[in-house]
């Protein structure tokens, strides 16, 4: 794999062919990471092995852990002493790292995980899909709460969300996932690095450091009595209001007149970018909106646009989860269609854009506004 | 409170600054309250007390946290040598230390504390080795004795149906990166001051970034054993000892010259 080796070499500013899991692995490493522990697992192991030789080279914490569930508890432990800490899975090893991903939730501390996402359930296969999507935003560990969820359809989107990711958990103190699919782990694209910042040695004011000169500082996830827990847990739902008002993002095209709006994120986003050109060409009123972040779900804008278009077509890998969330962005006012592919098959334009013009076809006939 | 002796008199016993003025939560005739005082004096003698970070486990010592005058976190159950690689990988001039049970570290966090040990991983755990799962009520542990009684084993542990019990110090012992692996117990004066001894050597064998190390402390359990706390300390010698053997397990030779 030549392009590792030219990663971090060269350190100018162009644009340079990156596969998505490499130009994740550089972004963090520039973006200060401090460190990094993971576990290998296809498709996300590129971003491992270059973190391995990266992070050795630039004099920070790498290190191979004996199992996804230890990895994740190293990172809770690196967070702990408020360390820019990362690790980075697939679909089964997400899940064996939810355990860990709760005590993080329930300890407020600031972690990026990425999950390059493959077929399932259980082993399932390699290919790229989107079936974590339940998983990442409303079950990522047991007990009440939600991470950030950014969804990059690009490598250069890979880059500026993983940049993205660590700012977000460190203003929220909170956990951040990059739902990558496998083709965005994958793929090889130009794509422009951020320039490298240095490790931020200052440690903020809860961060384990050795009690010298200070009280003592605990970092835990339990709170006994019901009124600790339920104020703790409602601390926690208050953040989520915070940032469902600061953070939701999306990326949207043909909306001002659209007549169907199709809704699609990650890779499946773009591929059906290339099918709402395709029936714009065809004289179709489509639109396209690509939420960018799965949580918070962009429902404001989704809800808003659902005041004057006529339905919606949710495009996934999977068998329909982020369809929920749209139904309950449009609040019954349209009709909410869904197509699919699953197995790890991803979507052809062409597949998408018979999609479109079915559904755009019911609703010309049978409910114009 | 600061305990002052009265006029003219030396003050010869007090609690070690390392533990936190509060009471704690053990049972009367627990021995995890001897295994706190051990650690905390040996942290206070090392002048270890603000450079520690106390790794509490799940089990009944989950808030040590508490009763350490330590920073500390609390690890998901058997997770605790993961979580204390986290901080000293980030945290290199920190005394890490773990604090686990049995259940903790020889059941459910059996790959954790293998694999920390196997990288040498410069920590300190302090290993409470009572037979038995205390805090969820006095269920069959992986270091229960066969024959012995528990919620889970009511007519006594029946190796043919839940195996033996693991002798942790002899498995960590057989890898490189361990560099002090010794049991001990705290069944009477003579051997709790031998454990205090070994506490003091491990976490020496940590500042001098030797390797692994580990004490494994034969502990007592009368609540949920269902004896007097008195003769729990005698069922420790007379039955503990016997399949946990008060050794040395691994001593490596620069651990001989601290």
């Amino acid at each position: 794999m030549p392009v590792d080796k030219d990663v971090g070499v060269n350190d100018t500013m162009a644009k340079q062919m990156l596969k998505g899991n490499i130009a994740i692995a550089e972004a963090a490493l520039r973006a200060g990471l401090e460190a990094y522990f993971g576990y290998p697992i296809t498709p996300q192991t590129e971003l491992l092995e270059h973190l391995s030789k990266r992070m050795v080279d630039e004099g920070r914490v790498f290190l191979q852990a004996e199992s996804e569930v230890a990895a994740i508890n190293m990172v809770y432990g690196a967070a702990s002493t408020g360390a820019r800490v990362m690790t980075s899975s697939s679909s089964p090893g997400i899940s064996l790292m939810q355990e860990g991903m709760s005590y993080i939730a329930g300890s407020e501390l600031p972690v990026v995980i990425v999950d390059v996402m493959r077929g399932g359930p259980g082993l399932g296969n390699i290919l790229p899909a989107q079936g974590d999507y339940f998983q990442v935003t409303r079950s990522a560990g047991h007990g009440d709460f939600h991470p950030i969820v950014l969804a990059p359809a690009s490598v250069q989107e890979a880059i500026d969300f993983t940049v993205l990711a660590f700012d977000l958990a460190e203003k929220y103190r909170h956990m951040v996932i990059i739902a990558a699919d496998g083709q965005i782990g994958q793929m090889m694209e130009p794509a422009e690095l951020p320039e490298m910042k240095p490790i931020n040695k200052v440690r903020p004011d809860w961060a384990l450091t050795g009690a010298n000169g200070r009280g003592k500082r605990i970092i835990t996830s339990i709170y006994l009595s019901g009124e600790e827990m339920e104020t703790f847990n409602q601390k926690i739902q208050d953040r989520l209001v915070e940032i469902k008002l600061n953070e939701q993002r999306w990326a949207e095209l043909y909306t001002d007149d659209c007549v169907l709006l199709v809704i699609g994120y990650g890779t499946a986003g773009r591929i059906a970018r290339s099918a709402v050109e395709a029936a714009r060409e065809k004289g179709l009123k489509v639109g396209l909106l690509r939420p960018q972040t799965l949580y918070p779900f962009p429902d404001d804008r989704i809800s808003e646009l659902a005041d004057y278009t006529e339905g919606c077509l949710v495009v996934e890998m999977n068998a329909g989860q982020m369809v929920d969330d749209v139904r309950l962005a449009v609040g019954g006012q349209i009709p909410v269609s869904f197509y699919g592919r699953m197995g790890g098959i991803v979507p052809l334009p062409d597949e998408i854009l018979e999609a479109i013009e079915d559904t755009y076809e019911k609703l010309t006939i049978h409910t114009p506004k | 409170m600061t305990i002052q002796a009265p006029e003219g008199m030396e003050l010869i016993y007090s609690r070690p600054e390392s533990l936190a003025e509060m009471h704690t939560h053990y049972c009367p005739g627990c021995t995890h309250g001897i295994a706190h005082r051990l650690l905390g004096e040996a942290l206070d003698e090392l002048g270890m007390r603000e450079r520690t970070i106390l790794v509490a486990p799940v089990g009944c010592s989950v808030f040590a946290y508490n009763y350490f005058d330590t920073d500390a976190c609390e690890a998901a159950h058997g997770r605790a040598p993961a979580m204390a690689t986290g901080v000293k990988r980030t945290r290199p001039d920190n005394i890490v230390v773990t604090y686990q049970g049995d259940g903790d570290l020889a059941a459910i966090g059996t790959a954790e504390i293998i694999h920390a040990a196997a990288r040498g991983e410069q920590i300190t755990t302090i290993f409470i080795n009572n037979a038995i799962y205390g805090m969820t009520g006095g269920q069959m542990a992986p270091t229960t004795l066969p024959g012995q009684k528990t919620r889970s084993s009511p007519d006594g542990r029946d190796v043919e149906i839940a195996g033996f019990p693991i002798r942790m110090s002899e498995v960590l012992a057989t890898l490189p990166g361990a560099a002090y692996i010794v049991r001990r117990s705290m069944h009477d004066v003579k051997n709790i001051r031998k454990a205090k001894k070994a506490i003091i050597t491990a976490l020496k064998v940590q500042e001098a970034g030797l390797g692994f190390s580990m004490v494994e402390l034969l502990s007592s359990c009368p609540t949920n054993w269902g004896i007097q706390p008195n003769e729990a300390l005698q069922w420790i010698e007379e039955h503990m000892v016997p399949y946990y053997p008060l050794e040395d397990y691994k001593v490596i030779e620069a651990v001989k010259n601290l």
